[in-house]
């Protein structure tokens, strides 16, 4: 029989289309200890950059009604040393999907550098380069507002790599499908979108701002039409795959998102809040197939 | 084992101006003393994480201060009505360290933890000496509680209108065998150099998940970077950073 769920990313068969988002699922472990990971169609795991860092100072995290949050971690993660000799064996040997290596940096030298060791890992089987981190400075977003440096980062990570090469993107760009071309003509394998909006919340009885870094990334239900409509400009502007990520907390989220225009998609603020919202998703995505008459999730990608 | 489960509320008090109790009904096992939980709000993306103030035979003690949307949020809340709530979360007092003449010390909303551990430690046989420190004496709540414990009780005020005026420096017994403490930072600070005893707190900050995935409340200890949710909340004294 079958897999209903299936979809593919590049040449890379999902056995169903739920990634969780980087930055939301650590490297696995705490999560493995609730539910097992091998139901998850791919595993972004914690954005790694050349050498450790400690990140922001707190608070990181603001509420935002019922609608979302804002973080401004500031990339805090042991290094890609560390993380291929420690989180990813362990990552590895816990599940057998797709493993996504998300990887930041501050300058050209850093992705290439963070790139070509996360190449040798066969467990690796995407790298998602995310050029797009609203919440450090120097780097992270800054590579993601203009084509040109964009398209700078995606030919320094091609030259390292054989793995296809995912371009994570900006929302908090006047023009994303100017990026997203920009990213495919550099010879990106696919797209991944969109990170968080920059945000800001204000504590009115201190009169400062709520998060020690002044702003963060805005995430959460609230973002999902923002991310909705540039998943399907992207997707009627370029021809790469794209991973759709933005506000998905339900299995009616997710087929939006691939009529929208995804191959798959991340969950990324709904495991904060919901650590079983992965599993529930997948669980509940046949169910609202066979309301909507969809026999096979792949042939909904892209139709709106 | 963390689980996601529904809680039926059974009381939602005020003890005074801006501290509530809220007693739930559910599956309590595996609590321990010093963890906290995880509530689901109406209208709240985020959940609120509250410390386990007493667990018991499916009941579950939570007293919280209203400080913002949140907890204000919670005041409202109908008996009957269904929350949920993830639990148990963190760490919680490692109760081998106590010796035999352990010290508990509770500022404001930092008391409600020492409840469940000076009653785990009494049913232990420990004679608890305990300190509640407050600002001032209509702020104070549960003292009577440790009271019934056994425990031996001495109450501060900054202001003097009840118990020993002063902070709770200033009603240290002469024996502390081991101290467990709870409270802003100040006070935990002043607890460390006051007592050459060793001794545990449990720290609080503004959490993004409560199961340490995200790290959003991750703090620089002598032993490297630690998230309060998930490494603490409880950390050792001198373990972290001042």
């Amino acid at each position: 029989m079958n897999n209903r769920l299936e979809t593919k990313l590049s040449d890379i068969v999902l056995q169903n289309p739920v990634i969780p988002a980087s930055g939301t699922f650590g490297f696995g472990k705490e999560m493995s200890e609730l539910y097992d990971l091998n139901m998850l169609g791919g595993i972004s795991f914690k954005g790694t950059t050349r050498d450790a860092r400690y990140g922001n100072q707190l608070p990181r995290i603001a509420e935002c009604g019922g609608y979302g949050m804002i973080n401004a971690v500031g990339l805090q993660n042991p290094g890609v040393e560390h993380v291929i000799a420690n989180e990813l064996p362990d990552l590895a040997a816990k599940y057998a999907g797709v493993i996504i290596a998300n990887v930041s940096g501050f300058s050209i030298d850093d992705y290439q550098y963070s790139c070509a060791a996360l190449d040798k890992q066969e467990s690796v089987k995407i790298l998602e380069v995310n050029i797009s981190c609203p919440n450090v400075h120097n780097g992270g977003m800054a590579f993601g507002t203009s084509p040109e440096a964009a398209a700078e980062v995606t030919r320094a990570v091609k030259a390292v790599t054989q793995k296809p090469v995912y371009m994570k993107l900006s929302p908090n760009v006047t023009d994303i499908v100017a990026i997203a071309k920009s990213c495919e003509e550099a010879g990106a394998d696919g797209l991944c979108l969109i990170n968080t909006v920059l945000g800001m919340r204000i504590d009115l009885r201190r009169r400062k701002p709520v998060i020690a870094n002044r702003y963060g990334g805005y995430s959460g239900p609230g973002i999902f039409p923002l991310a909705l409509r540039m998943v399907n400009q992207v997707a009627h502007a370029t021809h790469l795959p794209i991973i759709g990520c933005g506000g998905i907390t339900t299995a009616e989220d997710v087929i939006e998102m691939m009529m929208a225009g995804a191959s798959a998609i991340e969950v990324g603020a709904a495991n904060l809040v919901n650590p079983m919202v992965c599993p529930q998703i997948v669980a509940d995505l046949p169910r609202v197939m066979d309301e909507l008459k969809i026999e096979q999730l792949s042939d909904i990608i892209g139709i709106v | 084992m963390i689980q996601d489960t529904n809680w039926k509320i059974l009381s939602n008090e005020a003890l005074t101006e801006y501290v509530w109790q809220m007693r739930l009904a559910g599956d309590t096992t595996g609590m321990h003393p010093g963890q906290f939980v995880e509530i689901s709000l109406p209208g709240l993306f985020l959940r609120r994480p509250i410390s386990i103030c007493d667990s018991s035979d499916g009941v579950l003690t939570i007293v919280y201060k209203v400080v913002g949307k949140g907890t204000l949020a919670m005041t409202n809340l109908m008996l009957g009505q269904e929350l949920k709530i993830l639990a148990p979360l963190g760490n919680g007092y490692d109760l081998d360290a106590a010796g035999d003449a352990p010290l508990l010390v509770g500022g404001g909303v930092g008391v409600p933890p020492m409840y469940m551990l000076a009653k785990t430690l009494r049913e232990k046989g420990k004679h608890v000496n305990v300190i509640l420190g407050f600002n001032t004496a209509s702020e104070v709540f549960y003292a009577e509680k440790f009271q019934a414990l056994g425990c031996q009780v001495t109450i501060t005020t900054a202001d003097g209108t009840m118990g020993v005026q002063g902070f709770v420096t200033n009603a240290l017994p002469d024996k502390i065998s081991y101290f467990y403490a709870c409270g802003p930072l100040p006070m935990l600070r002043a607890l460390c150099s006051a007592t050459e005893a060793d001794g545990e707190m449990s720290f609080e900050e503004r959490m993004g998940c409560g199961f340490g995935v995200c790290m959003g409340c991750s703090i620089q200890t002598k032993n490297g970077n630690k998230r309060v949710c998930k490494d603490g909340p409880v950390f050792k004294k001198g373990e972290v950073n001042e």
